[in-house]
């Protein structure tokens, strides 16, 4: 076990440069840098810049240098734990993304909560009862979730929720708790905003996850096994979550390496239709304006997570299915 | 069941049959399993797929609407560019068969007028009983090229002369929103395909590779989709979107970053590819051919290929609905397809604002097609997943 860890620990770090390699080609492929953003926005605004002002700026940010030297210069700073500078907000990147994040990590929270809670029991029942009305009737819904483009199904909700409740049009709380201090009342705005953005970007999942789940389970169900357990007579909820379910999970276990990333990076178009102060808004617009330390290294912070999730995963199919132990341990 | 089985276990008695013993005796198949059995296996997936009910109108409708894309000059009441600078944000217009007096008239609209609200700023439209229109079939109407190239100026349905037919009404520049949408999924439907058909294949050519093969080819493989997953889609589109040529129109920037798409999003098809071959490569089958001397290229492609193939075209016929609503989401944020081009997604961006939602709602009409059809894709999809294996629910259902 602790061999394999170590080797798949060791192949991650060639994987993580490479990574870090394209997404700084990424940021860089557009035309122009940061400064040339800021200079377009001066001039719109009819101000006059002085070209040494920019040289000097270019300069203190590094950005006459060669490529190399300012990909060497991004990187060796990230992996020390510094993320660079932005240009925009004129704050280190650190401090932008720790605002933002707590908020994003709650809301994905409660969304990934929402769509097991949706998706696990129809699932089930979609397997059990095959081709029957009800399997018809939610697979039908939950399709609905997938098919409604999200930003469209955000405003109506929006609409919906100001006309019949309500509550203050986007964002995560009212106005007032706006950059306060964590309180009860804080809280309790936060939940009564929550609902929206985890109904849009929950139904857009549930779909997906319904129809891997009765996929699996139901290969799992035609199994002599269950048969032989059935005619020993094992209780029917007892013969579906002991073995076939359990079996069943392994995709879902599987999962868990994309669904770190996203805990962090939410749904960017929702986010940005609702307003959220989530960090997905801000990726879009770091990238829209070549802010490129905030840029790069959020999309860095993502593929890290992304890494570490599909390690987490492997670890877990090894220590959770005797299967896969078995065949890692006699190869 | 036979009546001796229910005589044998109602009695509990031993029975043997009078009749002369035949070792050679086979018991004739009859026609229907006859034709089960010698069915190829891709009739046997055509009859699994036909129980599928919600499957097979799903692809019926599918080939209807890719049908219809040729005539789409045809099929819209007005061309593309036509405004009604009277008729600014009309809702939808109603068809009537009886006229006020109770008498069949046939379908027809009466005349439309507004009137201007000055203190809502808003248009205020109503029937004007007066003057009725009919609404003919065949009717002329603005002339255009069918298939590009024969001039003609007949419609399928149409008004008379002085009549207006907005059936799904107007937007902001007095455009007839049906005819816009009907032009939109011209391009909504067919952008993507070549992004997808590419994906497809490179998706295919390198999970077999990395599955057959296996050793480093499999190693360096598994690294490059490693890395190529790690990065969110968005910010490659958006980097892709700015890289390519500005004199491009915006239709082919979008052509050709989602064709550079394609070749970033094989790795989800190359790791079922991948997964699938590893299994197959140990069946009994597939050693056999290698011992008879069959090339790699030969065991892939005719022995290990047809295994799994019909699993590859649900999963690429899963991959169409995606690409529909990437367009949709992408010429939202503005980065996917810009006006002048018409799609359902640059439809939709223009009901973008909740003032949209409670003052226009007509202007969200382009997601109904949006969802019909991918909707209709996934139940395809879903149909073909459960009939892509026809031997292995012969016993079942």
């Amino acid at each position: 076990m602790i061999r394999y860890l170590l080797t798949r620990i060791a192949t991650m770090i060639p994987t993580l440069l490479a990574i870090s390699v394209l997404i700084f080609i990424i940021i860089q492929l557009p035309p122009g840098d940061y400064l040339e953003t800021y200079i377009a926005e001066l001039e719109s605004q009819g101000e006059s810049i002085d070209p040494q002002k920019i040289a000097a700026l270019r300069a203190d940010y590094g950005l006459d240098k060669p490529l190399a030297v300012q990909y060497w210069h991004w990187i060796s700073n990230f992996v020390q734990g510094d993320y660079g500078y932005s240009f925009e907000y004129e704050r280190p990147v650190a401090e932008i993304m720790g605002d933002r994040l707590w908020l994003t990590i709650i809301l994905s929270f409660f969304t990934i909560l929402f769509t097991w809670l949706i998706a696990f029991p129809i699932g089930i029942y979609s397997a059990t009862h095959k081709y029957s009305w009800g399997d018809y009737g939610l697979t039908f819904v939950g399709f609905l979730g997938l098919a409604i483009p999200n930003f469209l199904f955000a405003l109506i909700m929006l609409y919906v929720a100001n006309r019949y409740f309500g509550t203050s049009i986007g964002g995560m709380m009212d106005p007032e708790y706006l950059d306060q201090p964590w309180s009860w009342g804080k809280l309790k705005s936060v939940l009564e905003h929550m609902w929206i953005p985890m109904l849009v970007i929950g139904t857009s999942g549930t779909a997906a996850m319904i129809r891997r789940l009765r996929a699996n389970l139901l290969d799992e169900l035609h199994k002599p096994y269950v048969l032989t357990a059935r005619a020993k007579g094992m209780s029917e909820v007892k013969n579906l979550t002991k073995y076939p379910l359990r079996m069943a999970l392994n995709f879902f276990i599987a999962d868990i390496g994309s669904l770190l990333p996203s805990v962090v990076s939410g749904a960017e178009i929702v986010a940005v239709v609702l307003s959220l102060p989530t960090t997905g808004p801000l990726l879009l617009a770091a990238l829209q304006a070549q802010d490129m330390y905030l840029a790069g290294s959020f999309l860095m912070f993502l593929a890290l997570l992304t890494v570490i999730g599909m390690l987490v995963s492997d670890v877990l199919l090894f220590l959770v299915d005797p299967r896969i132990r078995f065949q890692k341990a006699s190869k | 069941m036979s009546e001796l089985d229910k005589q044998s276990i109602d009695q509990q008695q031993h029975w043997v049959s009078d009749k002369a013993y035949n070792p050679n005796h086979i018991e004739a198949p009859d026609e229907k399993a006859k034709r089960y059995y010698k069915a190829s296996q891709w009739r046997r997936m055509w009859w699994q797929f036909k129980q599928h009910k919600l499957a097979l109108y799903s692809a019926l409708f599918i080939i209807l609407m890719y049908l219809s894309i040729p005539f789409v000059e045809f099929l819209a009441p007005y061309s593309l560019p036509t405004r009604h600078t009277d008729h600014i944000y009309s809702p939808p217009q109603s068809v009537h068969f009886f006229d006020e007096q109770g008498d069949f008239q046939g379908p027809f609209v009466y005349g439309w007028d507004y009137e201007l609200d000055m203190v809502r700023l808003h248009r205020n439209y109503s029937e004007d009983k007066s003057k009725q229109y009919a609404v003919e079939f065949f009717s002329r109407g603005d002339p255009y090229l069918l298939f590009g190239l024969i001039p003609t100026d007949i419609h399928f349905v149409g008004v008379e002369n002085g009549g207006t037919l907005f059936l799904l009404g107007t937007d902001r520049l007095g455009r007839d929103q049906l005819s816009r949408m009907l032009y939109g999924m011209r391009i909504s439907m067919t952008i993507g395909l070549v992004g997808v058909i590419l994906s497809f294949f490179l998706g295919i050519t390198l999970g077999c590779l990395a599955g057959y093969y296996g050793g480093w080819v499999d190693n360096l493989i598994q690294r490059i989709t490693e890395v190529i997953r790690s990065i969110p889609e968005l910010p490659l589109w958006m980097a892709l979107s700015a890289l390519l040529p500005i004199t491009w129109s915006p239709l082919w920037v979008f052509f050709g970053v989602s064709t550079i798409l394609a070749f970033l999003d094989w790795t989800g098809l190359a790791r079922a590819v991948r997964s699938k071959l590893i299994s197959l490569r140990e069946e009994d089958f597939a050693t056999a051919a290698v011992y008879m001397g069959a090339k790699p290229k030969r065991i892939i492609t005719k022995h290990l290929l047809p295994g799994f193939f019909s699993h590859l075209v649900a999963s690429a016929s899963l991959s169409v609905p995606a690409m529909i609503l990437g367009e949709t989401a992408l010429s939202f944020l503005g980065l996917g397809l810009r006006p002048p081009v018409t799609s359902w997604g640059v439809l939709l961006n223009e009901a973008q604002n909740v003032n949209i939602v409670a003052i226009y709602p007509w202007l969200m009409a382009p997601a109904i097609p949006v969802i019909c059809v991918v909707l209709a894709f996934n139940f395809l999809g879903d149909g073909l997943r459960d009939a892509a294996d026809p031997y292995s629910n012969a016993n079942g259902s």
